[in-house]
């Protein structure tokens, strides 16, 4: 059994704790001078000792990812923060930066001396606006406080942060994509190698690392390896945010260890499901993971575990959904975003999103054809593996997975035109969710 | 791409590659050809298609062959022998087929399609596709010679690619995401380039087609013949292809060596001029009312032969001058030049009509018939020096091998001159001179008496041990550098000082040719000089012992009656002449005028016998590029009417003199140019051999200006309207960019004029109306002035009696009456 913890979250109750003095009055910025104190080098094992995994979604480990970066080249080095936060289901980088954006700030002046960086650009997302107001104030008062700038506190430290709002495109947060935008062009990926560690922004070496990556350094320096592999799984280590939300009575973010089940942290932080509903299909983390079913409630959330059920921890976004709600309209949902946010470069994912979504029109429309599962099926094939970027992968999850637990919904609505009874339907949710309906070139004459 | 062999496994074939290979390419050396769009092999991968797919051993995941480098002992196994690569080609051409509006039947790209070629070979028989497709506006201009059909793009990136990575316009873009995404060109700025035609070429579909050959054939009933650019000294490889005895559209051929794989607008949309009804379509002589009419080939011979000899009778040799311009063949030129001295005797022979100084002859000839550097050898330089040349203007595909220079190694490109033109964006350093001093900075630069900062890098980067020296340099001269005085011995000095090689880059496609078979006094073939005649004296009868006239000189003697027959051969003294004035009163003042030429011109109704002449792509023959590469092509088509070649009608003009020449094929004229016009000696070996006769450089600095008087420098654009090859092209005349005199802002301020205005260029000897851009990259005290763009030949400008050659004008805001005009 595990127990709701609080190290990442450990201030979200503390009502100043986005100025700096609240910040300093509960311990902040103690890390820097151990981390000062250290070889950078020595900061990049502690982190991949501790087994810090990036939370961004691939789950990659961050000490191994850092050991990348090239040291001595004569060209700058540079952090980029990805705070783009753009999967479904995902916000919990709001909250850390809403709530103690100094955290991510001490966190990212140590993972810069870390890297010997002297400047970090934080990518957020562009509709963020609260968390744009309280980081903008908190590096306002770092800055002022002589946390950020030159010669942080007389330690010959030099860190710069740039706060740059983003494109508004869920693709880019894709790492590479995320570089093209920064740099002012079209968000679109590139291509692989050079990595970004060899050549990112502007062709320097640059770490691209996600806020709550970057808000677990801080605390692996202050309190050491064994503290921090004290939490979690041995694959998966340390306190983890997992972002509840769908049919629960208190949607949100909760902190718990690696590990922790989906059935705990529903039952314990969440408060169950709500009345009367039974969990019927999850996402454990984003629409960009296959879903799970109420029999994988068990399953430990860690990338491992995860892994075994079918699926993948991604951003640890869990979208809870009951016996009422449609898989195939869910489905539906997250295809119409995925259509949307496809950036077009490579082929499979723009025109599978197309087609895809058009087929879920019909099935919806009670003008699915017996084919068209099969069709949805090899069509997910053509994409999945052979797309540009993640993304392209990430779009068949729903639609694979669905197809493959809840394969007697779909059939229920090929073959009657409806969708099965006790099942409320939400078309209009879901058009109006896909914006102002199909632009005129994609919906014919 | 290093030299280190690597060995790859390509469907259980071994193939050796160059380490860094990409597995697409590797593929093709087995002649395994995995299907592609957004693949092409001068553009920088993008896998975007995602249609090369292949299996690896030892990848997870399927990967791109057209992005994948070849290891030492990969094993790739493509559609032919894994399942996996199949399905996932099949898969992905399906998805490009479900967009896709299947119009092939009204495609102009029908025939000829990768993508139709492809579903035929990899793709499924039928679509699963049953939904609505994305519908766009088809086809949209994109520019005057361009449209493009959204519907029928998949999305390659290959346009985009080529406009931001080879021809640096990045004008055209992809715009939107998703399903929406697509090409489109700016609102407020059009997509402009010299070389958009050829993202037509390489649209793997028909979403960019041409204005000019829209709906005009399919690919199966054209006949293709390959050739070569008549239009600059680039030499750019083309195809010619031609339906029913007409052109019907040019495309650029792949010469990795010359051309690789692209062309300019103006080479591929410049062809319509040889249809135009100012073709000259049969010989004509001044009948009994002394107008123009027409006659037989051999009253039209007869009569030239007859107006050659009178004057002969008068006054000899001397009585004649032949004067041609840069656009013969080399079989023509080789045969017009021993027309001259054999058939007439005399030495009054040129094709330069461009302005000069008189002292170029020594670095002409040293440059006449020798292998010269070549587009590789300018690509793989460490610094390029440029003088006197605008290359995007004037041979744009020597530009983009420059610009690949710069892109792929930062090639340090060094411009001397009073002018950048359209070097901004590579040059490297701008060595500034007034217009007219060149010569004496380049022999600084070579001398190493540099002065200021700028010209000391310059220096040191040329060469010595010093850091950053390069070890290898090329200096390129352009015509335009004949004007100063000294400068193009001064850029031949450079050269020789500083081991680099030496190239003069002319302008017209038969410049190089013209000179290297000594179509300008005192020189012969190969630019052997008259005591040195050679294998030329046992080959020609007579080989002229003192020089002749040069054009000027030709045209003076003609005013003034010295001369009394001119033999005019593919050249319009009073448009090309630097003064036209005296170009009309030679022409005026001659007994016998003798026109041979392809078109109207405003020289041939001063001509009292007109010969037609068949146009390249009406012949056989060859062109020599700037480098001295001698380039053959074959006949694409008939004449149109009864034009014969050039060198059949010198041929026939000397039978008429009663003067046999011996050839009655263009390979009998070849065979026995081929060997006088090609020297063994190379350029920078014969430079060396100049030392003991130092050449002519430049000493006086240029008199100072008066108070508000700026020295003009004639630059010409690509795409001027009054050309005579671009007459019809009309779709492309309309992407010409706007011709202004260009001038820097101080000097601007100065005049009280700005960006835009209509301005007044006033020299001693007449005015020019036009718009003026003031742009930082002309020198204080210059003002550019687009020579072929003028409503009247810049010549009109200049003093008729100043012997320097110079030009200094006046720029003011345009007076009232004719800014309405203008307007
Ligand atoms: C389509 C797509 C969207 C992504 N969006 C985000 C995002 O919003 N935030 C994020 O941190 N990572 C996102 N990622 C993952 C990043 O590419 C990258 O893996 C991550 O920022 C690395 O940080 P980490 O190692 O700290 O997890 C996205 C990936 C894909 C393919
Ligand atoms: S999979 Fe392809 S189209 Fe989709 S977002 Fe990535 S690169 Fe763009
Ligand atoms: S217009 Fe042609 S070349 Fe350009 S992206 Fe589309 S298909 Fe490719
Ligand atoms: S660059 Fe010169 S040779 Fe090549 S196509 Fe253009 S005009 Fe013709
Ligand atoms: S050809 Fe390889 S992805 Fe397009």
């Amino acid at each position: 059994m595990s127990e709701p913890i609080s190290v990442l979250t450990q201030r979200y109750d503390v009502p100043d704790a986005h100025t700096l003095a609240g910040y300093e009055r509960t311990g902040g910025y103690q890390s820097l001078a151990t981390a000062f104190d250290q070889a950078p080098t020595d900061l990049v094992s502690q982190v991949k000792d501790a087994g810090l995994r990036g939370r961004g979604g691939a789950g990659f480990p961050t000490g191994v990812k850092w050991g990348f970066t090239p040291r001595g080249t004569g060209k700058p080095t540079y952090l980029v923060i990805n705070a783009d936060e753009g999967e479904p289901g995902t916000f919990k980088d709001r909250e850390l930066m809403e709530r103690d954006p100094h955290q991510l700030l001490e966190g990212i002046i140590v993972s810069c001396y870390a890297l010997e960086s002297e400047r970090a650009f934080l990518y957020l997302r562009g509709e963020y606006l609260w968390p744009g107001v309280r980081l903008e104030h908190a590096i306002a008062e770092a800055y002022e406080a002589g946390y950020l700038g030159k010669d942080i506190k007389g330690s010959g430290v030099n860190v710069d942060v740039t706060l740059h709002y983003a494109a508004g495109a869920y693709i880019c947060g894709e790492e590479t994509a995320l570089l093209d935008s920064l740099e002012g062009r079209r968000g679109q990926p590139r291509l692989r190698p050079p990595f970004p560690a060899q050549a990112g922004v502007y062709g320097m070496p640059t770490q691209v690392n996600n806020v709550e990556t970057i808000a677990n350094v801080p605390h692996i320096v202050q309190h050491g390896v064994d503290w921090y592999r004290s939490m979690g799984t041995e694959k998966s280590p340390g306190p983890k945010l997992f972002c509840v939300s769908g049919e629960v009575n208190r949607p949100g973010n909760y902190e718990w260890p690696m590990g922790a089940t989906a059935r705990e942290i529903v039952e314990v932080s969440c408060q169950g499901m709500l009345d009367g509903r039974e969990l019927r299909f999850w996402t454990p983390g984003g629409s960009s993971t296959p879903l799970l079913t109420g029999a994988h409630a068990d399953t430990p959330m860690d990338f491992e575990a995860i892994m075994e059920a079918g699926s993948l921890l991604g951003t640890a976004a869990m979208q809870m959904f009951s016996d009422r709600t449609s898989v195939v309209e869910a489905a539906r949902n997250w295809t119409k975003f995925y259509e949307h946010e496809s950036c077009g470069k490579c082929t499979p994912c723009r025109e599978g999103t197309f087609w895809l979504s058009q087929i879920y029109d019909r099935l919806l429309e009670g003008r699915g054809r017996s084919e068209d599962l099969d069709l949805l099926d090899e069509i997910c094939d053509n994409i999945f593996g052979r797309s540009f970027c993640a993304l392209g992968d990430g779009a068949v999850s729903p639609i694979k997975s669905s197809l493959a637990l809840f394969r007697d919904e779909y059939e229920h609505l090929i073959a009657h035109g409806r969708l099965p009874d006790g099942i409320e339907a939400h078309t209009d949710a879901v058009d109006r969710n896909s914006g102002h309906g199909r632009p005129e070139q994609l919906v014919g004459a | 791409m290093s030299d280190d062999q690597i060995t790859v496994t390509i469907d259980g074939t071994e193939v050796q590659v160059p380490e860094g290979t990409l597995v697409i390419r590797a593929a093709e050396r087995l002649g395994i050809t995995i299907p592609r769009f957004c693949d092409h092999p001068l553009l920088e991968p993008v896998a975007a298609c995602r249609q090369c797919i292949v299996e690896i051993e030892g990848m997870r995941k399927p990967m791109t062959s057209c992005s994948t480098k070849a290891t030492d002992g990969m094993v790739v196994k493509t559609h032919l022998t894994s399942d996996m690569a199949a399905v996932a080609q099949r898969g992905q051409l399906e998805f490009l087929l479900i967009n896709h509006p299947l119009d092939c039947p009204q495609c102009d790209k029908g025939g000829e399609c990768p993508l139709q070629d492809q579903a035929l070979a990899h793709g499924p028989p039928d679509s699963r596709f049953i939904d609505q497709k994305r519908r766009y506006e088809k086809p949209i201009p994109i520019s005057p010679q361009i449209l493009l059909d959204r519907e029928r793009c998949v999305l390659c990136a290959r346009c985009t690619r080529f406009s931001q990575e080879i021809s640096g316009d990045p004008f055209i873009e992809l715009f939107e995401r998703g399903a929406l995404e697509q090409v489109a060109v700016y609102e407020d700025e059009p997509y402009h380039s010299y070389f958009s035609g050829n993202v037509i070429q390489i649209c793997p579909v028909g979403a960019l087609t041409s204005t000019s050959y829209r709906f005009k054939s399919r690919p199966f009933d054209l006949r293709s013949t390959g050739g070569v650019c008549n239009q600059c000294s680039a030499g750019c490889n083309l195809r010619v292809d031609t339906r029913r005895g007409g052109i019907e559209r040019q495309l650029a051929a792949d010469n990795m060596a010359v051309n690789e794989m692209w062309n300019c607008d103006k080479g591929r949309f410049g062809f319509p001029w040889v249809s135009h009804p100012e073709r000259l379509q049969q010989p004509q002589a001044r009948g009994s009312l002394l107008a123009l009419e027409p006659v037989s080939w051999h009253g039209a011979l007869t009569t030239a032969a007859e107006g050659l000899q009178a004057a002969l009778d008068a006054g000899g040799g001397d009585a004649v001058g032949v004067l041609t311009g840069g656009r013969l063949t080399d079989e023509d030129a080789y045969a017009v030049s021993r027309f001259a001295r054999d058939a007439v005797g005399t030495d009054n022979v040129d094709f330069r009509l461009w302005p000069r100084t008189d002292d170029e002859r020594e670095v002409l000839a040293a440059v006449a018939g020798a292998p010269g550097p070549t587009y590789e050898d300018v690509e793989h330089a460490d610094v390029v020096v440029v003088a006197g040349l605008d290359p995007e203007e004037e041979v744009p595909i020597l530009h983009l091998r420059l610009r690949k220079a710069w892109r792929k190694h930062g090639q340090r490109i060094v411009v001397v001159g009073p002018t950048l033109g359209t070097m901004s964006e590579i040059a490297w350093r701008w060595v500034r001179t007034d217009a007219g001093d060149e010569g004496r900075v380049l022999t600084a630069l070579a001398t190493g008496a540099t002065t200021g900062e700028l010209q000391d890098e310059v220096a040191a980067a040329l060469g010595g041990d010093g850091e950053g020296a390069a070890t290898s340099v090329v200096v390129l001269a352009g015509e335009r550098l004949s004007r100063s005085p000294g400068a193009l011995p001064s850029a031949a000095m450079l050269a020789q000082r500083r081991d680099a090689a030496f190239a003069w880059v002319p302008r017209r496609n038969g410049a190089r040719g013209a000179l290297d078979a000594g179509l300008l006094p005192g020189l012969l073939p190969g630019g052997r000089p008259q005591s040195q005649a050679g294998p030329v004296a046992d080959a020609w009868d007579h080989v002229p012992t003192a020089p002749g006239r040069d054009a000027r000189g030709i045209l003076e003697a003609a005013a003034a009656g010295e001369i009394k027959a001119l033999y005019l051969v593919g050249v319009d003294p009073v448009r090309d002449f630097e003064d036209p004035r005296l170009a009309r009163a030679a022409l005026e003042a001659a007994d016998t005028v003798i026109v041979q030429d392809l078109m109207r011109t405003e020289t041939t109704a001063y001509a009292d016998v007109l010969l037609p002449a068949a146009a390249p792509q009406e012949r056989v023959g060859s062109f020599t590029t700037w480098e001295g590469r001698r380039q053959p092509f074959p006949q694409a088509l008939p004449p149109q009417r009864l034009q014969q070649q050039d060198w059949d009608i010198t041929r026939q003009l000397a039978r008429a003199l009663g003067a046999d020449l011996g050839w009655e094929t263009a390979s009998d004229v070849r065979a026995e140019a081929a060997p006088l016009m090609d020297r063994r000696a190379s350029v920078a070996e014969r430079l060396a051999a100049l030392e003991s006769e130092p050449l002519p450089l430049a000493t006086a600095p240029v008199p100072p200006l008066e108070e508000g008087e700026l020295e003009a420098v004639v630059a010409d654009l690509l795409l001027a309207e009054r050309s005579t090859l671009l007459a019809g092209a009309d779709d492309l005349l309309a992407t010409a960019r706007t011709p202004s005199a260009v001038m820097a802002p101080a000097d601007a301020e100065r005049a009280g004029v700005g960006h835009g205005d209509t301005v007044e260029v006033r020299g001693p000897g007449g005015a020019v109306t036009l718009p003026l851009a003031v742009r930082p990259h002309v020198v204080e005290g210059s003002v550019v002035l687009p020579g072929n763009a003028l409503e009247a030949p810049v010549g009109t400008l200049a003093d008729p009696d100043d012997p320097t050659g110079r030009l200094r004008v006046t720029v003011a805001a345009a007076p009232a009456d004719e800014l309405e005009e203008s307007a």
